[in-house]
């Protein structure tokens, strides 16, 4: 077992998922089962090999310095499901007591 | 035979000379559409009256006789974005959502003069090798309806292989699009990286995305690619070159051609009427004047493992954005920003989704960093090195494009590790950024193999003249499925 419940817990609580207590066990069945999978990884020997994080070669993308219209805000505001005075209307950030959704 | 048995050049041809019009050739694709979609279940949405009104405009201000796509029909992948267009990249997740913007290949399809048929079902995010994650329905295999049409452009691949439409599009981040055109029998193209821009398409793992054509033959899908290659500057891994006619030297033959066969592709684990089929191909290429030699891709084994860390990791970081405030699903009876997100995310995101985030999010988490991602990120340099080494000799590189023909539905839904290792032969090329096209080439037990040519980063021509002359020779794409 490389991974624990208390770990995908742990996992699941950076991803701002919450794994309901009666999937834990598979879930973390699946999830070692995984894990162990990939790290078969560790068995190549990669010293001195170089890390490619990109599909392709890379550089610094230049365009010239001139403003461009963005999306129209009103056009943007379409998707959002709750508006108050052209903002976003979210619950409490922090709980005092004044939240409504 | 039906307007949609024509290749996209005698469409083109009937509508110049006025034998056909745009409106209907639209009329036989929806008619096409009610008659098969309630087995074959392809599209999330369909946008007919819009359709067939595009069609009758454009009939009314003429064929383009120069632009060979002008008033033809195609599908498109429901991860792209369509503005006005319900997009929902087959979660929960976007249920509700209308973009109100278009994807650059969305615009140029447009602008070529195509319509938009409607929106393509796929595996939840793109994530899945047989359409089965997808929020909203099952795809069917048009060869046979209690198969898995492949995945994760399920929906794209069977379109094209039902007969619906002409030409759709699909994504392809580890096999996307080549699994499925394998399963279904069509030719399936994920173009280089950087070859057609990513804008407008909802991320999985951005360094492997790409966008590419499913058609019936090989020509169609070079014409349906140089509609939607070339620099975007709003993609800014987008390939800043020119970029070729992909028709051209299409017919020129592999005589001489010189073409690596990995002997790791066609090891154990391979179905025995798929290796068959890709050792036919081999002789045919040979009695075709190419040249075939065996070598290695010794890292291909380590393609799995790198790839489900890399575009896992990418997955998480990207699908951040869902978090129930902008767009999108949003839980009710929350009482904090913090409870929103959680909730939004939980109900909002299918169980296969869920394991990337959490696999991605282990992979880039500090203590896992280094053996996880790092690794997978110089496993990924030996992959891409291993590509480059044969292409110093090689001009291609062929096998098959799948191990197994399309299984069952069902049969490997409860079981994450047999799905992902399904990929082992198409993941590799995400990995190395290369493009690689999958084309008919045979059937086992009635179900049809795929067989896949890789090609040098930005060599798609190449690809396109061998795909073509294998087609000349054989008879596999002219096969249809009975439906």
């Amino acid at each position: 077992m490389t991974v624990t419940e208390k770990d995908i817990r742990h996992v699941a609580k950076l991803a701002k998922l919450e794994i309901p207590d009666d999937e834990i066990k598979k879930f973390t069945e699946q999830m070692d089962k995984i894990i162990e999978m990939v790290e078969q990884l560790s068995e190549l020997d990669t010293e001195n090999v170089p890390v490619m994080t990109h599909g392709m070669e890379t550089y610094s993308v230049m365009r010239e310095d001139k403003a461009i219209p963005g999306t129209d805000r009103e056009k943007l505001f379409e998707n959002v499901k709750t508006e108050k005075d052209g903002l976003i209307k979210v619950p409490a950030i922090m709980d005092n007591s004044e939240g409504d959704a | 035979m039906s307007l949609l048995d024509h290749t996209l050049e005698e469409l083109h041809t009937m509508l110049v000379n006025k034998e056909t019009t745009a409106e209907k050739i639209m009329t036989a694709v929806y008619a096409r559409i009610s008659e098969t979609e309630d087995k074959v279940g392809s599209f999330i949405t369909l946008t007919e009256e819009e359709a067939l009104f595009k069609a009758r405009e454009m009939d009314e201000a003429g064929i383009d006789p120069e632009n060979i796509l002008s008033g033809l029909p195609i599908g498109i992948k429901d991860n792209i974005v369509t503005e006005g267009t319900l997009t929902t990249a087959a979660s929960r997740m976007l249920e509700d959502f209308i973009p109100v913007y278009n994807a650059t290949v969305t615009e140029k399809v447009t602008e070529a003069g195509m319509i938009s048929v409607g929106k393509l079902n796929m595996d939840e995010f793109a994530m899945g090798g047989s359409t089965e994650n997808s929020y909203f329905k099952l795809t069917r295999n048009p060869w046979d309806l209690s198969k898995v049409p492949g995945g994760s452009s399920g929906g794209s691949a069977a379109a094209v292989a039902a007969g619906q439409v002409p030409v759709s599009l699909g994504t392809d981040t580890g096999g996307s699009i080549r699994e499925p055109a394998a399963f279904t029998g069509v030719v399936g193209m994920k173009p280089t990286y950087g070859r057609v821009s990513r804008f407008g398409l909802i991320a999985f793992g951005s360094s492997l995305d790409q966008i590419g054509p499913f058609t019936r033959n090989v020509k169609d899908n070079a014409i349906a690619l140089n509609a939607i290659s070339g620099h975007d500057p709003k993609d800014s891994m987008s390939y800043a070159k020119e970029t070729p006619d992909f028709t051209k030297g299409i017919t020129d033959g592999v005589k001489g051609m010189k073409i690596a066969v990995p002997k790791e592709y066609l090891e154990d684990g391979l179905q025995a009427g798929v290796k068959e089929a890709v050792l036919k191909a081999i002789e045919t290429y040979k009695e075709l004047g190419a040249i075939i030699e065996t070598v290695s891709l010794p890292h291909s084994k380590y393609g799995i493992a790198a790839y489900y860390i890399i575009s896992s990791s990418e997955a998480s970081s990207n699908l951040q954005r869902f978090d129930g405030v902008r767009y999108g699903y949003r839980a009710k009876d929350v009482e904090s920003l913090e409870e929103l997100y959680v909730k939004t995310r939980t109900e909002g995101f299918g169980p296969e989704v869920k394991r990337r985030i959490m696999l991605g999010t282990f992979s880039l988490s500090s203590g896992f960093y280094d053996a996880h991602f790092k690794q997978a990120a110089k496993a990924r340099t030996l992959i891409r090195q291993d590509f480059e080494n044969v292409f110093k000799e090689y001009d291609l590189i062929l096998g098959p494009t799948t191990t197994t023909t399309a299984y069952g539905i069902g049969e490997q839904v409860d079981d994450p590790i047999a799905m992902y290792l399904s990929d082992i032969l198409t993941v590799p090329v995400n990995l190395a950024g290369v493009p690689a096209i999958s084309i008919p080439c045979g059937f086992s037990e009635g179900m049809p193999v795929g067989l896949q040519l890789i090609g040098n980063h930005f060599d798609e021509q190449t690809i396109y003249r061998a795909a073509y002359a294998f087609e000349q020779a054989t008879e596999f794409h002219k096969a249809r499925p009975n439906l």
